[in-house]
């Protein structure tokens, strides 16, 4: 166990040299002039000249990869060229608005979505399955946006159930008024793929052997879809789960957009319309780092999980 | 003269001319064709400017509503100019230009004025500019839809490529692949199209690319090639070791050849299939990305913009621009999707 531990953190590490690379040379090469867009349109060369000494750009490319490198073990990236705040501060602020929002998402959607999948298995084949498939689908076509949009619209503006936006400083004030709306739609628009998906877990245990023995000695239709069925189908789910988690920490962006709430997302999205690169890298190689921090505990989860599977 | 030894064999249809044997009677699967193939035929028709050509005409007054709604009541929408009756007041006593008049009379008669009558009413209404929104949706179907597909076909270029040169080669380029697939597939998904954004946005490939489709083309296709060299790559090395692919190695079939044109038609069920998944999420992704403003630019229309007007008319009870832009792109995707299904279960009859 140890020893596969080490492995993965070793292999863990050329993975990583290549996200900070691609994040280096994308920058270097294809960004714009950092110069240029601190000092913005008005500057004089004399000006230039100086950021780019004191952001080391005059420097050979190897130092300036030595630099980057150093930031990013040292969590220190300086302050946004957009707002002057400190990034580390920045991360900081914005992430519990994000957590706030996401972690009630993720709960929600995981739990509505086990007990549709089920459903909906409990019933394959039947009419009410083909129309929640179908529906299931047509809901998968619109976009995303059109259910915002019209929720806003219909709940926040025309019902007045919710507030339209907004944010407060207090955590509590913010799980009880303000987040109850976009939590509400973002698990709306995303429980039509998880149930189907789901139910394709579900529905492939179901053709096992397994189940077929436990139906010939006789044990209830009921019990082997919750006692035999669900529990080998919460390998798929785990998985599936797993794969989003990192997805908790960026934030559903459009949602954050939608109803200004100051969170990692939204802050990534704004850096890019400002051209605030630090922000971007510094989002990205974390992210980045996180995912697969993720992965590996996840791997690890199986072997709880799952007695059959064995780390190599 | 020369009889041939053995006798003709009747030949055996092609694997593709068995999927559409299977393709022609499943009902959902052509009538989704069927649609398919009308938005298609769209696309092509507005690309050649016989359709829609004519978007940013202001052919109705702001804010038209469609048809069946009938025009607005409160008479708010009449534009007409009122005209002073008789003539204005004589100041050429006064006035030091006065001898100018003449001047200006002739030169105002040589430009033709027409009043162009602008309908109250249009089938899907008008933006608040009195842009005709059916125009607008065909306009925005083209560009979302052309979008869609060529960075689809872009990415699934890229990942079949990779991916065959990975699973058929395998060692030193394998890991040198894989270690690329890594790291792309590392970083989340919606971070990458960030970075990827930000830098076609500021750097020194935003004024070369010119207009900001060609940028959604290469972010949607850096990003989404990671799924198909996946799937290709486990293809290959599955085949590559198969009897056919030896028997043509055994006849002095080059690698390439044997990539290509012996392995590439054996998956090329798989490469269909993940490509015209691809069209459904990247037109998705496009409309999200314009939404956002980082995608088509503005003098430019596309589902996605269109839906980011109408969330703002949308407060004002205008709601027939967000109706129709999420019609038509609904209706190509479920059509797309449920083509998508049909096909693989026509290509691949095992699969059920």
């Amino acid at each position: 166990m140890l020893s596969y531990l080490i492995r993965r953190v070793w292999q863990m590490i050329p993975t990583l040299a290549g996200v900070i690379l691609l994040v280096f040379f994308l920058f270097k090469y294809f960004g714009g002039d950092p110069a240029e867009i601190i000092a913005g349109m008005a500057a004089t060369p004399q000006q230039i000249a100086s950021i780019r000494t004191q952001l080391g750009l005059d420097r050979p490319v190897a130092q300036q990869l030595w630099i980057f490198v150093t930031q990013i073990f040292s969590f220190d990236w300086g302050k946004s060229w957009a707002t002057n705040e400190p990034i580390a501060n920045l991360f900081a602020s914005r992430l519990p608005a994000t957590l706030t929002i996401m972690v009630p998402i993720l709960i929600l959607e995981v739990t509505l979505a086990i007990v549709a999948g089920v459903a909906v298995a409990y019933v394959r084949g039947s009419l009410t399955d083909r129309i929640i498939m179908v529906l299931t689908t047509l809901a998968l076509s619109i976009s995303f946006l059109v259910y915002i949009v019209v929720g806003q619209y219909l709940f926040g503006f025309l019902l007045g159930w919710f507030p339209v936006q907004g944010w407060s400083n207090s955590a509590w004030k913010n799980l009880a008024l303000y987040a109850p709306l976009p939590v509400f739609l973002a698990v709306l628009v995303s429980l039509a793929p998880q149930t189907r998906l789901y139910r394709s877990f579900i529905l492939d245990e179901i053709g096992q052997d397994y189940v077929r023995t436990a139906r010939a000695k006789g044990v209830s239709e009921h019990s082997i879809l919750f006692k035999h069925v669900l529990r080998n189908a919460m390998i798929p789910i785990l998985t599936n789960v797993a794969t989003q988690l990192p997805g908790v920490f960026v934030g559903s962006f459009l949602i954050e957009v939608f109803f200004s709430i100051p969170g990692l997302g939204r802050e990534v999205l704004l850096a890019v319309n400002r051209s605030d690169y630090p922000v971007i890298q510094a989002a990205t190689v974390y992210l980045a780092s996180l995912t697969m921090a993720i992965n590996l505990v996840t791997d690890v989860l199986y072997k709880l999980v799952d007695p059959r599977v064995t780390l190599k | 003269m020369s009889e041939p030894i053995t006798p003709e064999l009747p030949r055996s249809p092609s694997v593709w001319a068995q999927a559409w044997q299977r393709l022609k009677v499943d009902r959902v699967g052509m009538a989704s064709l069927a649609v398919t193939l009308l938005f298609i035929a769209l696309v092509l028709l507005a690309q050649a400017g016989w359709v829609a050509g004519d978007w940013q005409r202001e052919v109705a007054t702001p804010f038209a509503p469609p048809h069946f709604v009938g025009r607005i009541a409160d008479g708010s929408e009449s534009a007409q100019v009122e005209t002073p009756a008789g003539p204005n007041v004589d100041l050429s006593a006064v006035d030091p230009l006065a001898l100018r008049y003449r001047e200006w009379e002739q030169r105002a008669a040589q430009f033709q004025t027409s009043v162009t009558a602008k309908s109250d009413t249009l089938l899907f209404g008008a933006d608040r500019m009195g842009r005709n929104v059916l125009s607008k949706a065909i306009k925005g179907a083209q560009v979302s839809i052309a979008v869609g597909l060529v960075s689809a076909l872009v990415a699934t270029l890229i990942g079949t490529v990779l991916g065959a040169l990975g699973g058929y080669f395998g060692g030193r380029l394998g890991d040198l692949l894989e270690w690329v697939y890594n790291v792309f597939t590392a970083i989340p998904y919606i971070l990458l199209v960030f970075a990827l954004a930000a830098v076609l946005k500021s750097g020194p490939l935003a004024g070369t690319l010119g207009n900001g489709i060609w940028s959604v083309v290469i972010i949607l296709s850096a990003v989404g090639w990671t799924g198909i060299y996946r799937l290709v790559r486990a293809e290959y090395i599955k085949h590559r070791n198969r009897e056919y692919v030896r028997a043509a190695e055994a006849i002095g079939a080059s690698h390439m050849a044997r990539m290509f044109t012996h392995i590439l038609p054996n998956i090329s069920h798989v490469v269909l299939v993940q490509l015209s998944l691809h069209v459904v999420s990247f037109i998705k992704s496009e409309v999200i990305l314009s939404f956002l403003g980082l995608g088509v630019p503005v003098d430019m229309v596309s589902w996605g913009t269109m839906l980011s007007e109408a969330q703002v008319e949308l407060v004002l009870g205008k709601w027939w621009q967000l109706v129709a832009a999420t019609g038509f792109m609904a209706t190509f995707v479920t059509a797309f999707a449920l083509l998508t299904d049909a096909m693989r279960d026509a290509l691949d009859p095992k699969l059920r």
